[in-house]
């Protein structure tokens, strides 16, 4: 009996008892919130590549790979994942990337985790063994569940395996870095997201923007100049922000809260860190969301919380979905998927 | 089906020109691009406003009719076809581009507005909407979301999931579900993505945000021309290995390139195992540098090269590509046109497999491969008068897709399910995975009165079959480019 065989008899038989499971990968992502379950389901042992063809530009792995182990096979062959998920001390699975859905600095110009998905293995409440999507870039074969998967938190199912996305590392890359206040951030990022300059990440923290430029060397020396930006920033600063190691969440324990802020969004935030060309900012504590955007509050201890909550009509058919796949409620109780 | 209370409702909430019954009114819309496929529908209706939409919803979850959502009718797989005893939603009036938001790099629309229309509206402003089927200058964005649309730079750009940021949905229950919007994250569930090639089996899509991307400063055009076909297949795969993402990656083979040059003299090889198209975008360095690179590739691999730089060279080349499907019509009465993708790595073997299918039906097939993403679209020529001969080809066209399932690839790559690949889906989904889209549908449609019997077979009838098929070159709305 494989590792597979033995998430698919473990899932079947709480369906059967009516009992239920905490899905856990590396448990990295503290951060999202505890989980419950009368047993906890670990995909860690589920772990290695299946099949990695640097010319398909498609990687498919067991869940439990970790995504230390994926991003060093595809740096052999100077490939990457595009959605450059983070790595809570360096730990983490692909099937934790996937459920929890979150993308790294590059998301705004490489897509997040559900873009590069392609097709997932699935156990779902019933302990059915389901597979969807596939391996190849266009498949409009049934619902893309797939897709769904991604952000669910596990409350759809058990992530067996997935295909996934991968893209060329760049030729060469630059840090930029230019002192200004938030306001001049917002101007200049908004102007040059009109401009098809190979940017493919940007942060400002304390007066502070940083700009990564990557691709040719030659265009990415010419939009050096048309940036207009010419100091040098720490090119290790990515990472860090990508894995909470910068000093911005050194210096926030405690709750703190994601903005989602509309595109071209000029909303100014105080004391925070702002990625993703502006639609991403980082703050200390619980603050409320403006108009047309959303607030994540991480609290130690406690589930992720995102304001504004859903509305009622949402709510219905989330509830049916979960419904539809985990009808004995086995996954991840408490979790809002 | 002719209730008159209805008919009577309907006529009460929307302008009379907005609702078509009889013979004559409704014959337009009896078919989508799929043609072999055609029903009388019911009652037509065409809503100017989404208040119209509810109230059509509303009167059809009352009486119990079902609605087939339909946009400008060019799909390819039948989804759009309406149902002699249902209601016909049409939201080609529904145009109006609502508001292009130029410091978000967003426009949102209404679900009528062309796909070409969206490009035009904001190519003053450096930007544009980068999906692009080959039918962009009929089909619809809500069209484009129902089916996860593609189109020749999907490689690089991705395809409706990947451009489209938000939907507002109305379901048949009477709700309305805002999915997304201008925000990169949204919490809960992905619905958005569930909506994206759903076929009109979960909702009426009334409004669509889409990104917008600015126009690349620069492009460039190779035609790689191959003497042997394998290598062609290789050199796509080492054009990737290059680590180049080019905007757009065709491939023809023979029968192709000599039907595409004798209509549309494109300059092409006729001599030649196969082409490779290959356009780079991006900024001026970018390109310079990729097309040495990639001209090298090619070289490598045995081609002739060919580089266009300027817009009327590539073109002229692009119009080849383009012209390939109308150009079957002088090879044969008929073609059967087949939409599976496979891995990249499997493309010699799977042609090959084809071939020998090809020869134990007698029938010819021509090939024309977005090679770039894998989606290959085999041609099967035929004649409809000679008795039998439909059905070998559908037969065929079966027989093909199981060979790309097998492969590992997909029975449809970007024309959707529809009726037409219903009984293929039970070649590549299990009972369980069935009745897992069945219970996904439910939670949407709890009535299943949204496009009944579509996209998904049921378990009980996994045998049905169709085709799109093309008979005397004979396609609605012949003047546009399709695939």
């Amino acid at each position: 009996m494989d590792e597979a065989d033995r998430i698919q008899i473990a899932v079947a038989e709480c369906h059967r008892l009516s009992s239920s499971l905490a899905i856990v990968g590396h448990g990295s992502k503290a951060l999202m919130g505890p989980l419950q379950g009368a047993d906890t389901l670990s995909t860690q042992s589920l772990a290695g590549i299946i099949d990695y063809r640097p010319e398909e530009l498609v990687v498919t792995a067991w869940a439990g790979t970790s995504l230390a182990e994926l991003t060093e096979v595809l740096a052999e062959k100077r490939q990457m994942l595009p959605f450059d998920p983070p790595r809570f001390d360096g730990a983490g699975t692909l099937g934790g990337a996937l459920a929890s859905g979150l993308s790294g600095p590059a998301r705004p110009w490489r897509g997040s985790v559900r873009d590069a998905v392609l097709g997932v293995e699935i156990v779902n409440g019933r302990g059915q063994r389901l597979r969807f999507g596939g391996s190849v870039m266009k498949n409009v074969a049934g619902y893309d569940v797939s897709r769904l998967m991604v952000g669910a938190r596990g409350v759809l199912g058990v992530i067996l395996s997935a295909s996934v996305r991968v893209l060329p590392m760049p030729e060469t890359e630059a840090t930029l870095a230019v002192a200004c206040d938030a306001g001049e951030a917002g101007r200049l990022v908004r102007d040059w997201a009109r401009r098809p300059l190979p940017i493919t990440a940007t942060c400002y923290y304390e007066d502070t923007l940083h700009l990564r430029l990557s691709g040719s060397a030659a265009s990415v020396a010419s939009a050096r100049s048309a940036s207009g930006l010419g100091e040098s920033g720490d090119p290790l600063l990515w990472a860090a922000v990508r894995d909470h190691a910068h000093p911005f969440f050194a210096d926030s324990a405690g709750t703190i809260t994601r903005l989602s802020l509309p595109r071209g969004s000029r909303f100014e935030v105080e004391d925070a860190l702002i990625e993703w060309g502006g639609c991403q900012a980082w703050s200390r504590g619980s603050i409320e969301p403006p108009d047309g955007a959303f607030a994540t509050t991480f609290a130690p201890g406690r589930q992720a919380a995102t304001r504004p909550v859903s509305d009622a009509a949402t709510a219905k058919v989330t509830a049916r979905l979960k419904d539809a796949f985990d009808p004995s409620g086995v996954f991840n109780p408490g979790v809002e998927g | 089906m002719s209730n008159p209370k209805v008919l009577a409702r309907l006529r009460a909430s929307l302008p009379t020109a907005s609702v078509l019954t009889g013979e004559h009114a409704v014959r337009p819309f009896e078919t989508d691009g799929l043609t072999a496929i055609r029903e009388t529908p019911w009652v037509v209706v065409l809503p100017e406003t989404v208040e119209q939409v509810r109230a059509v919803l509303a009167i059809c979850r009352e009486y119990r009719v079902p609605v087939v959502t339909r946009g400008a009718g060019t799909g390819l797989s039948g989804g759009a076809r309406p149902l002699k005893d249902g209601v016909l939603l049409t939201l080609t009036k529904m145009n109006r581009i609502k508001e292009v938001d130029l410091d978000a790099c967003t426009a949102t629309l209404e679900p009528g507005v062309t796909n070409l229309a969206i490009s035009e509206a904001v190519r003053d402003h450096g930007l544009y909407y980068a999906p692009d089927p080959s039918s962009q200058l009929a089909c619809s964005i809500g069209g484009n979301v129902a089916e996860n649309s593609g189109g020749v730079h999907c490689l690089k750009y991705g395809l409706t999931v990947h451009n489209v940021i938000g939907l507002k949905v109305e379901t048949f229950e009477g709700d309305e579900l805002v999915l997304g919007g201008k925000t990169l994250e949204s919490p809960g569930l992905d619905l958005l993505a569930i909506m994206m090639g759903s076929e009109g089996m979960l909702g009426v899509v009334t409004e669509v945000t889409v990104k917008l991307l600015p126009l690349p400063v620069a492009k460039t055009v190779l035609l790689g021309s191959f003497g042997v076909l394998e290598d062609a297949g290789r050199a796509v795969g080492a054009i990737i290995a290059e680590g180049i993402i080019p905007a757009g990656l065709e491939m023809m083979d023979n029968p192709s390139i000599r039907a595409a040059e004798d209509f549309a003299a494109a300059g092409y090889p006729r001599d030649a195992a196969a082409i490779l198209l290959c356009e780079l975008d991006g900024t001026a360095e970018e390109v310079a540098a990729d097309a040495h690179r990639v001209q090298a590739v090619l070289t490598s691999h045995g081609a002739d090269v060919r580089l266009a730089t300027d817009a009327a060279d590539q073109e002229r080349l692009w119009k080849g590509r383009k012209a390939a499907f109308p150009a079957m019509g002088r090879l044969a009465p008929d073609y059967y046109c087949m939409d599976g993708t496979i891995p990249r790595a499997k493309l010699a073997e799977v042609l090959n497999g084809i071939g020998e299918l090809s020869g134990q039906f007698g029938l010819r097939v021509a090939n024309v491969f977005h090679a770039g993403d894998g989606n290959l679209h085999p041609l099967i020529l035929f004649d409809a008068n000679v008795p039998g001969q439909l059905e070998q080809a559908e037969e065929l066209g079966d027989r093909i897709l199981r060979l790309c399932v097998d492969a590992g690839g997909t029975v449809t790559g970007e024309h959707g399910v529809g009726v037409e690949k219903l009984n293929t889906m039970c070649v590549q989904f299990n009972d369980e995975e069935l009745t897992q889209f069945h219970a996904l549908k439910g939670a949407f449609d709890p009535d299943g009165l949204m496009n009944p019997g579509k996209a998904i077979p049921t378990l009980a009838r996994c045998s049905e079959l169709g085709g799109m098929r093309v008979h005397q070159g004979r396609v609605p709305h012949p003047e546009l480019e399709r695939f």
